[in-house]
């Protein structure tokens, strides 16, 4: 299967994100780059609004993580509650 | 079509021989010897014989090759569009039948000392 | 029951549809076809332009919000690093070398960028395509913008970058990204989207800007990091316009198929060209090594790449037709590139050098199988000649390919001892390519790229070989912007400003 992934920035403000989507996508791998973080998983990623507001501790809006995008691989959905990456194969 | 567009097109070539003051284009290269990283780019005129050609520009350019020194210019095996071809030294490059734009290659089968190991 | 209904929050899918509601109204002055005239001659079909959706669903207010923090965070970052003596934090200034060819080759591609995108927001049909090609052709200038403004900071110290416009215009290998964007450009609507928003966003963007941007973290140029950063915080929405156009376009009509096969062959072609020049920066450019072009290809090329093909296939797309010759250069194509932007340094707004040789040793051990058997021999030649004081200068010219307008570096796929040689003749009149790839985009397309405006024949057909009168042309200052970097005014100025700034030497 294919892996899907997304790389952000290495800041602050993505620390609890890189922290959601690895407890929402155990298989998620985290490699850690110069000023940057890619997080590979098999076929699909999910990233929860709901998980990084547990970490925050405040109301987030998912399309805040366009601020700190690099790049990603994967089909893309978004809703307001979450963003999923899926290959289909 | 040879363009896709909505209707007919004609381009217009930018490198005919015209625009070259009576000069030409002949493009020169020594296979397996990629210390030289393209093909070298002559403008000569076609008045000027082979033998000019290959004394003048083609040896200053070949020179900082080590086999630059050895070469036995009787000896080497020419090619002009990809196709074996023998070249007349005493000729013009138009009498050899070099049109503008076209790709002579050098081959000196024994002369090959930066070419990788086999 | 009479109780009061709460006024329900409105959903992203919703909130779209309202942004993009009022601008598919039906034409009535006019035909649809006269109103968007270029949606049809390239043999595309749509049925239905509401069948395309944006996954991002970005609306305007949330574009501009977004935005604006990112230019924020950008310019604190570039203030500190104007204020800081952020020029003297690089390893060497030998890396410069990268952001000169950066500033002159890629930023002005940016800009390119969004007038196709602007222009794409005018003649696509559907709203939803219209909206986010106009919001990509703000960042596209943004990104333009930003980058000019963030290397104006070298420039008050470093040479090479002053004439930057000059050289895209003019110069010789601006005229591969330049003469990749124009074929872009002047291709129709679908095409573009197939060259720029696709294959360049989609499958090379990766390759350009992720390793560019870490090679600047690990060199300490903060500028770059953060003007790259905050363009690819753009990307991603790019790539999934990219990637969605591709699959409307598919989903729309079986017929589409081959058309958009063919420019996926094309455009893969077209990129990997382009990305040689990447490969050099990679490999030999940065004092300071991420990873090697080689690496790079395998994450971002075979197994992104692999994975993007593999999810096509459902609609019958194959991978790119050259992939597997292009596979099998990437452990020469660096080397080759390099090689030749050395020795015609004379006529480069940069810097070259002979690999140094710790520089040597990790190409061997990046590329076991090739750098020492094919490579090293030439360079330890051309050390040898520089130490006889007979520098190695290849004042031959080369000859340029008709399509991506490269010197013809690249060697015959599987022979790499032997120039791959290719040209054909249309209409009485010769060209050469560097490879079958470049080749068989001529040949679907003379009428276009016969006109091709080749710098090194420019060169004797306008100025008549006049290299002086050249350099003025392009604005580069002979002896200062060009040649070795060793012993350049670069290299002298930048040693000496950082040995005042870590001891207390005046001068
Ligand atoms: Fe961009
Ligand atoms: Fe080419």
């Amino acid at each position: 299967m294919s892996n899907v992934f997304i790389a952000l920035q290495a800041n602050e403000e993505t620390r609890p994100i890189i922290e959601a989507i690895v407890m929402d996508n155990p298989q998620a791998v985290v490699k850690r780059e110069p000023a940057m973080v890619k997080i590979d998983a098999p076929g699909r990623m999910v990233i929860h609004k709901e998980t990084i507001e547990g970490l925050v501790g405040r109301a987030f809006d998912l399309q805040e993580m366009h601020i700190h995008l690099i790049t990603l691989s994967g089909n893309v959905d978004e809703t307001d509650n979450s963003l999923t990456l899926t290959w289909n194969n | 079509m040879a363009v896709t567009s909505l209707k007919e097109y004609i381009g217009v070539p930018r490198d005919t021989v015209a625009n070259f003051n009576g000069k030409q284009l002949v493009y020169v290269s020594w296979d397996h010897h990629l210390l030289f990283a393209a093909p070298f780019l002559l403008c000569i005129p076609p008045q000027m014989t082979f033998r000019e050609m290959v004394e003048g520009p083609l040896t200053a350019l070949t020179q900082p090759d080590p086999d630059a020194k050895n070469i036995d210019w009787s000896k080497v095996e020419w090619m002009k569009s990809n196709q074996a071809w023998v070249p007349n030294f005493g000729a013009s490059l138009a009498d050899n039948g070099i049109g503008h734009k076209d790709q002579i290659r050098m081959r000196t089968p024994n002369l090959n000392s930066l070419r990788a190991a086999a | 029951m009479d109780t009061q209904v709460t006024k329900k929050k409105l959903g992203l899918k919703e909130r779209y549809k309202l942004l993009t509601r009022d601008l598919g109204w039906e034409t009535t002055f006019h035909t649809k076809d006269e109103v968007y005239p270029y949606v049809k001659y390239e043999g595309i079909k749509i049925n239905d332009w509401d069948k395309w959706e944006d996954p991002f669903r970005l609306t305007m207010d949330a574009y501009w919000k977004y935005q604006a923090e990112k230019e924020r965070k950008f310019y604190a970052i570039i203030d500190a690093h104007a204020q800081n003596n952020g020029h003297l934090n690089l390893t060497d200034a030998r890396y410069l070398t990268a952001i000169k060819m950066f500033l002159q080759a890629i930023s002005p591609g940016e800009y390119a960028a969004s007038k196709g995108f602007a222009r794409m927001g005018r003649e696509f049909g559907g709203v939803g395509t219209q909206v986010a090609c106009q919001m990509q052709a703000l960042d596209e200038i943004r990104h333009a913008q930003t980058q000019i403004h963030a290397i104006s900071n070298y420039n008050k110290y470093y040479n090479g970058f002053h004439a930057f416009s000059d050289s895209r215009d003019r110069i010789w290998y601006t005229s591969v990204p330049r003469s990749f964007f124009d074929d872009a450009m002047s291709a129709g609507p679908f095409e573009f989207m197939i060259a720029i928003g696709f294959s360049f966003e989609y499958v090379l963007t990766n390759l350009l800007f992720v390793p560019f941007m870490s090679g600047a973290a690990f060199n300490g140029d903060m500028a770059t990091v953060t003007f790259g950063f905050s363009a690819q915080s753009d990307e991603a929405r790019h790539m999934t316009l990219g990637l969605e156009c591709i699959k409307f376009m598919l989903e729309q009509d079986p017929g589409n198929l081959p058309i958009v096969q063919r420019w996926i062959d094309k455009w893969f072609w077209r990129g990997m060209r382009i990305l040689s020049l990447v490969g050099a920066m990679m490999d030999y450019m940065l004092p300071k090594r991420v990873m090697s072009w080689k690496e790079a290809f395998d994450i971002y090329g075979v197994e992104n790449g692999g994975a993007l093909f593999n999810d096509l296939a459902r609609y019958g797309i194959k991978p790119p037709k050259g992939w597997d010759v292009a596979a099998g250069a990437i452990e020469h194509m660096s080397h080759q590139l390099f090689l030749g932007l050395y020795q015609w340094s004379f006529g480069t707004a940069f810097h070259g050098w002979i690999p140094s040789d710790d520089d040597m040793e990790w190409l061997s051990a990046k590329y076991p199988t090739t750098f020492d058997k094919y490579y090293r021999p030439r360079w330890e030649h051309i050390k040898k000649l520089e130490a006889e004081g007979t520098p190695f200068k290849n004042y031959g010219l080369a000859k340029l390919c008709q399509t991506c307008q490269l010197p013809t570096v690249f060697t015959e796929p599987g022979d790499p001892t032997m120039m791959c040689h290719r040209e054909t003749e249309y209409k009485g009149e010769k060209y050469h390519f560097c490879s079958d790839g470049c080749q068989e985009i001529f040949e679907h397309e003379p009428e276009k790229y016969l006109q091709a405006w080749l710098p090194m024949p420019a060169l004797f057909s306008e100025l008549n070989g006049d290299i002086g009168a050249w350099m003025d042309w392009v604005g580069l200052k002979n002896g200062v912007d060009n040649g070795d970097y060793v012993g350049s005014q670069d290299q002298i100025n930048f040693d000496k400003w950082r040995g005042m700034a870590t001891s207390n030497k005046q001068s």
